[in-house]
């Protein structure tokens, strides 16, 4: 913000309609899965535990895991399946409160400064201040929405520390403070999803004001499900023996294991080449695409060839 | 429900887990929501709210299992005279056995006496193998329990952990030898396509690919870790079962990752720990840019300022600051690693290394009882966790008998690189100064502290422990800017963070 200080009316609130608990999304667990399900997210006992919950007790959830393993994709199916719009919010070093919240419209209000029609200073200043000159930012947008929503704060481990503390009054109260406006209120209880791919330790702030779910890699029936929902085409055998392949592979001491996104990849790319089965030698040359470190392709390539590692 | 969730939250707390006084009133308002009898959904909720980060899953795991653990009759621990219940556990198998073991129907013939009471050793391990064979979890679980009942001897109030329980159980089984069972069997079973014939019957070698022998390896191998999994499980409800949560949960309590002591980790500790060691060193690296990025402002850069002023009529109303470069300190490592303090080495020289854009420099270097320099094993591998396997098998540190002798390594360290500390040098000198009754020739520390900027000694021994027997470090500590005593990963991050 500028120097310009309106005048303080934090006092006042704008609500539109206070927040209520509102009617749950969902009746039971049983039914996030099944409905999670339905829009091709497959959940597993903790995850539909969490989101379940999330919506009971009106809170955040904070989803931690290995890069690619669903995170972000959770909440956009949660969004499919209720229905709601998803907001998202995309953080990155640098985010500060006039991207992530609110900002005033300066050039609308200089417009409007030069269109004086002999008001007070008093009634103009009011009236620059208003929610007319407001530009809504995601995390305003989310809550200012009548409509149901679903709240995406992304990657919330790459904003510095500091700027966390943008994020806590929202996560806690569903509420934003303008200083020159008050207070705007949500109507309608947010689902927020933080996801982090823990490059840095969150406050405890932040942490303790979500839900923790941590999405690992998913077990072998789990990944064999997920493969034969989401690459159309495949055969039974061979989404089998893709989710056994990179089991193997994920129990080697890898720079970088291979993700669910990247096995989806490499199970696309042997349906579109017409593998019906995998041998040693096809495993080889489409290992690229499941591995991203050179390093990586030859230590897997080897293990799988049948050659014993030196230790 | 809300006592046993406080005993929950206090265990938790006291195994290290900081849980707060919100987290502790949001799982009690999730028990409010979530069906009581549906005890995964339990679990995953309760975690949800009361555990803030994953390395602390297993051990909240561990104490859920205490705490919210199945109790009944079936439990409890067999008394050897006791024939009623005896009866009690045997009847159960006897129910989900033979109906597991019909669906493969071959083997059933052959295991005849698989539901009957009082099985002898050689038919619970065909049990087993049948169990593991097939995959089928229920199957498995029974296993598990037969063979705690059998295998780990448990007595009634007798005060022991589980993990000598556990030992017992295992060894009985042999799970090593079953795996390599179960790969022979299925290469016989595709080189003749004859699956009646038993295993290991003089089958010649496989016609099974590498890759599917890799592949059904592990697939037994998890079927395995499965079936170890429900033994520990087992032996966990008996023991609870027996004395109750609040005792047990004390004496199974597995400190968390950054905890482990890290002289005296055991194997499964040590995965462990260097699985928490790789996001460890990186958030320590992210954390190290941004300090030096943000956290200092350089000196007033007074010609880039009067520039600027120009703009405002000479007046300076926008102060300009150089950019600032802190200094970084260049690092020389000297450790010990021989048996006792290997691991600790090891993974200092890890943590270093792996931030070591960090520092201007890092050389280190590795003794026993002579001395070797090992930077050169870090400087081609982006991964230092495989420099640091190729110190163990290449640096040449044994000079007479392959005991420590701190005096004889630094005096050769002097003499062959004492040149090269510069003021600008950090020394950390790594061990935990037992010299066997050499000389501490500790006037090698006391010229390095004259030459370099600082020397720390890191001592992977409890400060108790220190100047007994033939710990010499109060010696060497003179000479030392500081001597920290680091015995865990927490320990060793607060360590590497200030130096840096």
């Amino acid at each position: 913000m500028s120097g310009v200080v309106g005048p303080d009316r934090a006092a006042e609130e704008i609500t539109t309609g206070f927040p209520v608990a509102g009617v749950p999304r969902f009746g039971s667990i049983g039914e996030v899965r099944t409905g999670l399900a339905g829009v091709d997210y497959l959940a597993d006992e903790g995850i539909s535990g969490v989101v379940f919950l999330a919506d009971r007790l009106a809170k955040p959830v904070l989803v931690e895991g290995p890069a690619g393993t669903g995170k972000t994709e959770l909440a956009k199916s949660v969004a499919r399946l209720t229905g709601s719009r998803l907001i998202r919010l995309q953080c990155y070093e640098g985010l500060d409160e006039s991207k992530a919240l609110y900002e005033w419209n300066y050039k609308k209000q200089l417009l409007r400064i030069q269109a004086d029609s002999g008001q007070s200073w008093q009634q103009l200043e009011e009236d620059i201040f208003s929610e007319e000159f407001l530009l809504t930012r995601p995390l305003l947008e989310a809550i200012k929405s009548t409509e149901p929503v679903v709240l995406l704060i992304d990657e919330v481990d790459r904003v510095e520390l500091e700027t966390e503390a943008l994020l806590l009054e929202i996560l806690s109260e569903y509420q934003v403070s303008i200083p020159e406006l008050g207070t705007v209120r949500a109507s309608q209880i947010p689902l927020v999803f933080l996801t982090s791919n823990n490059t840095r330790e969150l406050s405890e702030a932040l942490k303790r004001r979500c839900l923790y779910l941590h999405i690992d890699y998913p077990k072998l029936d789990r990944e064999r499900a997920i493969i034969e929902t989401r690459v159309p085409g495949i055969s039974q055998a061979l989404a089998d023996q893709v989710a056994r392949i990179v089991r193997s592979i994920r129990t080697l001491d890898l720079k970088k294991s291979p993700s669910v996104s990247e096995t989806l990849d490499w199970a696309r790319t042997l349906v579109v080449l017409g593998v019906q089965s995998i041998d040693a030698e096809q495993a080889k040359d489409t290992l690229h695409i499941l591995l991203k470190y050179q390093s990586d392709i030859d230590r897997a390539a080897k293990e799988l060839a049948g050659v014993e590692s030196p230790d | 429900m809300l006592d046993l969730l406080t005993g929950f939250v206090a265990e938790l707390r006291a195994a290290g887990i900081p849980v707060s006084l919100t987290e502790h009133l949001d799982a009690a308002e999730t028990l409010r929501h979530v069906p009581m009898e549906d005890r995964e959904a339990i679990k995953y909720t309760l975690g949800a709210s009361l555990v803030k980060s994953s390395t602390h899953w297993r051990t909240y795991e561990t104490a859920f299992e205490i705490y919210f653990s199945l109790r009944g009759p079936d439990y409890r621990i067999e008394e050897d005279g006791d024939d009623g219940e005896g009866h009690r556990g045997d009847d159960d198998e006897a129910v989900s056995i033979p109906g597991q073991g019909n669906r493969r129907g071959q083997g059933q013939g052959r295991g005849s006496g698989g539901g009957q009471e009082g099985m002898t050793p050689e038919e619970l391990a065909e049990l087993l193998y049948k169990a593991l064979l097939g995959a089928n979890s229920a199957m498995v679980a029974a296993v598990a329990r037969q063979a705690v009942s059998r295998y780990a001897g448990m007595e009634a109030g007798r005060p022991v952990g589980g993990t000598y329980y556990l030992y017992r159980t295992l060894r009985n089984l042999d799970l090593d030898r079953v795996l390599e069972q179960l790969v022979d069997q299925a290469r016989a079973a595709t080189s003749s396509l004859n699956d009646d014939m038993p295993p290991g019957d003089g089958a010649p070698p496989a016609t099974l690919t590498p890759l599917e022998e890799r592949l059904l390896r592990d697939e037994y191998q998890s079927r395995i870790d499965q079936l170890r999994q429900e033994i520990e499980n087992e032996i966990r409800r008996r023991l609870v079962a027996d004395r109750g949560s609040e005792a047990l949960a004390k004496s199974l309590r597995k400190p968390l990752p950054e905890d482990i002591d890290m002289m005296h980790a055991t194997r499964d500790e040590l995965v462990a720990l260097r699985k928490s060691l790789q996001p460890l060193s990186r958030k320590l690296a992210v954390r190290l840019a941004r300090k030096r990025r943000h956290g200092r402002k350089g000196a007033l850069d007074f010609r880039s300022t009067v520039r600027h002023s120009l703009s405002t009529g000479g007046v300076p109303v926008d102060p300009k600051f150089r950019y600032p470069r802190p200094s970084k300190p260049e690092i020389v490592v000297i450790a010990d690693i021989s048996g006792s303090v290997a691991s600790f080495a090891r993974f200092t020289l890890h943590l270093v290394h792996a931030i070591s854009s960090q520092f201007s420099k890092v050389r280190s270097f590795v003794f026993i009882d002579g001395i070797d320099e090992v930077s050169r094993f870090f400087e081609g591998a982006d991964d230092p966790s495989e420099a640091v396997h190729r110190i163990n098998t290449e640096a040449d540190v044994i000079w007479v008998d392959g005991h420590s002798d701190y005096g004889h390594a630094f005096t050769v360290f002097w003499e062959r690189w004492g040149e090269e500390i510069t003021p600008r040098t950090s020394v950390l000198l790594l061990g935990d100064a037992r010299n066997n009754y050499h000389a501490s020739q500790a006037w090698v520390v006391k010229e390095l502290r004259a030459r370099a900027r600082h020397v720390y000694w890191l001592n992977p021994e409890p400060r108790a422990y220190w100047n007994s027997g033939d710990s010499i470090v109060g010696e060497y500590a003179v000479h030392c800017d500081d001597v920290v005593e680091v015995r865990t990963l927490r320990q060793l991050e607060r360590f590497v963070g200030e130096l840096a």
